[in-house]
């Protein structure tokens, strides 16, 4: 599997750490729900197919990235920095594929 | 269907082996049963069997969208231990090594149960205090756990790197004797015969697709072979658990999917004699009576349905290997594959009424689920006949996490990485 750093381009899943489920939306902080934050903290989407979800290129420039990958295929379809909030397609096409599904 | 026994052996062999029978029907689906157990893994066959032996309920279907022993029951790296530190998690895991000491017996089934015991290396100080406060809580528990010097390590696995100049040096280990292996394909045979046997029907190729409902309440199931209906629907699908139940609807749960790796080498001479894991990253590997190494490590540790993994772990896994025994270095690996793990977030099961009525969920197993078959099973089996839990899995529903009542072993908060 590869990833493509909108900044380093195109590099071996090793330099990347996973950061998690980026589906999730912290609840308002004001909120003394605990059913709220109980399923904030602990519920999961974990679909099977596209998944939006956070990485870091922690052994290259360390940006943190928004990533769009298929959990069955590895497929990654867009790659974007995480303070854009929307991935961008096009951006981490122009590098060619970044399919490198797993090995 | 014959017993397994000396004389059937004999007889056997003496006309050639041709007359053995299958150990299981091939039944066609009945429109209706009792209880349906969705999945033909370790834990939806031992549900099975204990339903019908301990609470006479034989009115059973086990539907199984692949072939028997296709998920992780034919994947793992068959370790059985109960070396954990909460109580609830001691009494759980200690029920089950009970349970798998006469499994053999009450299958009439060689799972060929090894207690070959298991070895924690510890290579720090630190390590070393966590491990031995681990073994009290085990023996506090009833268990046991035995706290080993290097030098009895180097006696017990001569082939373990000692040296001070190790790179994570070995300061001692912790040692559960009654931990061991078993071989995981006997497993589910030996359950899926014994549940036959008593009239539970077998169902292969019959994956489902889709919930019968009448309102909130599950009444059946649609399947690759049509409806079914049922009074009770039990889940127990394992890494598959968020595809299943978002066909009912639930589309959250406490658990995420990820992708674990297994290794198997070239055989070789007798070697190691237990299971021995190491502290300074995370591997565990025993020798298999066939003499191959088969062993594992971490998680891939991203999101993944996909049976299969990537090479950094394959690296990291290697390399933990050769620091612990360096005299492995040039072993050749034969074999390696992948299975997908339903991972809770507090690292604890789910054996739960719920969460629809008429519906049963049995999950959560991390990678350690294997070691938890006859125990996840009996519970199961009790929790649907009674529709309420068994005193050792009230702790493990599924409404543990809004109620902040989680079982942490790690103490490391939500994280669906804990094992
Ligand atoms: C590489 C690896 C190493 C492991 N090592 C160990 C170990 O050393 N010790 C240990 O204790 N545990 C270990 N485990 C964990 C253990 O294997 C699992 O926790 C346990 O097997 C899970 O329960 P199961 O046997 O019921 O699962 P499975 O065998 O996966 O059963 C689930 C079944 O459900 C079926 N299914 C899915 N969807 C549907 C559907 N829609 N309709 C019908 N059927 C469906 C699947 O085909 C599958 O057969 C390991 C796992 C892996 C992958
Ligand atoms: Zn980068």
């Amino acid at each position: 599997m590869q990833i493509t750093c909108p900044y380093c381009g195109p590099r071996d899943l090793a330099e990347f750490a996973y950061q998690g489920d980026a589906n999730r939306t912290r609840p308002d902080p004001a909120s003394t729900d605990q059913q709220v934050w109980n399923a904030y903290v602990y519920d999961r989407t974990n679909p099977a197919g596209e998944h939006r979800e956070y990485w870091q290129h922690a052994g290259g420039c360390r940006s943190h990235l928004l990533v769009v990958r298929s959990t069955l295929t590895h497929e990654i379809t867009s790659v974007g920095f995480v303070h854009d909030k929307t991935p961008s397609p096009a951006r981490s096409r122009r590098r060619g594929s970044s399919k490198g599904a797993g090995a | 269907m014959a017993e397994y026994s000396l004389l059937s052996l004999l007889k056997n062999a003496w006309s050639g082996n041709r007359d053995w029978k299958p150990a299981w029907r091939k039944p066609d689906p009945k429109p209706e049963y009792d209880v349906i157990i969705v999945g033909g893994g370790g834990h939806g066959l031992a549900t099975a069997f204990y339903l019908a032996k301990e609470h006479g309920i034989t009115n059973v279907a086990v539907l199984e969208k692949g072939w028997l022993g296709s998920g992780n029951i034919g994947r793992n790296t068959t370790i059985v231990r109960s070396n954990y530190l909460l109580p609830e998690s001691i009494r759980f895991y200690d029920f089950s090594v009970k349970l798998w000491e006469n499994l053999s017996h009450e299958l009439n089934y060689n799972v060929m149960f090894s207690q070959r015991g298991i070895l924690n290396l510890a290579h720090s100080p630190a390590q070393a205090d966590d491990y031995i406060r681990r073994g009290n809580a085990m023996r506090h528990g009833g268990g046991d756990g035995v706290w080993l010097t290097p030098a009895e390590i180097a006696k017990k696995v001569p082939g373990v790197d000692l040296s001070q100049n190790a790179r994570f040096p070995v300061v001692g280990g912790l040692l559960q004797p009654r931990a061991g292996t078993a071989r995981h394909d006997a497993v589910a045979w030996g359950f899926a015969r014994g549940a036959d046997r008593r009239g539970v029907d077998i169902i292969e190729n019959c994956e489902v697709t889709g919930f019968l409902r009448d309102g909130d309440n599950v009444t059946g199931v649609k399947t690759s072979r049509g409806e079914i209906r049922a009074k009770k629907v039990a889940v127990a699908v394992a890494g598959s658990t968020g595809r299943v139940m978002r066909l009912a609807g639930i589309d959250r749960l406490p658990i995420e999917s990820h992708v674990l790796q297994a290794f198997v080498t070239e055989s070789l001479k007798p070697f190691v004699d237990t299971v021995v894991t190491f502290g300074g990253g995370h591997l565990y590997m025993s020798q298999s009576d066939k003499g191959s190494l088969v062993f594992g490590g971490d998680l891939d540790g991203y999101n993944s349905y996909a049976q299969r993994g990537n090479l950094p772990v394959v690296e990291e896994v290697m390399s933990e290997m050769v620091a612990m025994f360096p005299s492995l270095a040039r072993v050749r690996l034969l074999r390696s594959w992948g299975g997908v793990m339903d991972m809770s977030m507090d690292g604890t099961p789910i054996i739960t009424t719920g969460p629809l009525p008429g519906m049963y969920l049995n999950t959560g197993w991390c990678y350690g689920g294997f070691k938890a078959t006859p125990a996840s099973g009996w519970l199961f089996a009790w929790t649907i006949a009674k529709n309420t839990p068994h005193e050792i899995n009230a702790p493990f529903t599924l409404d543990r996490f809004h109620r902040g009542a989680i079982i942490d072993e790690k103490g490391q908060g939500a994280t669906p990485k804990l094992h």
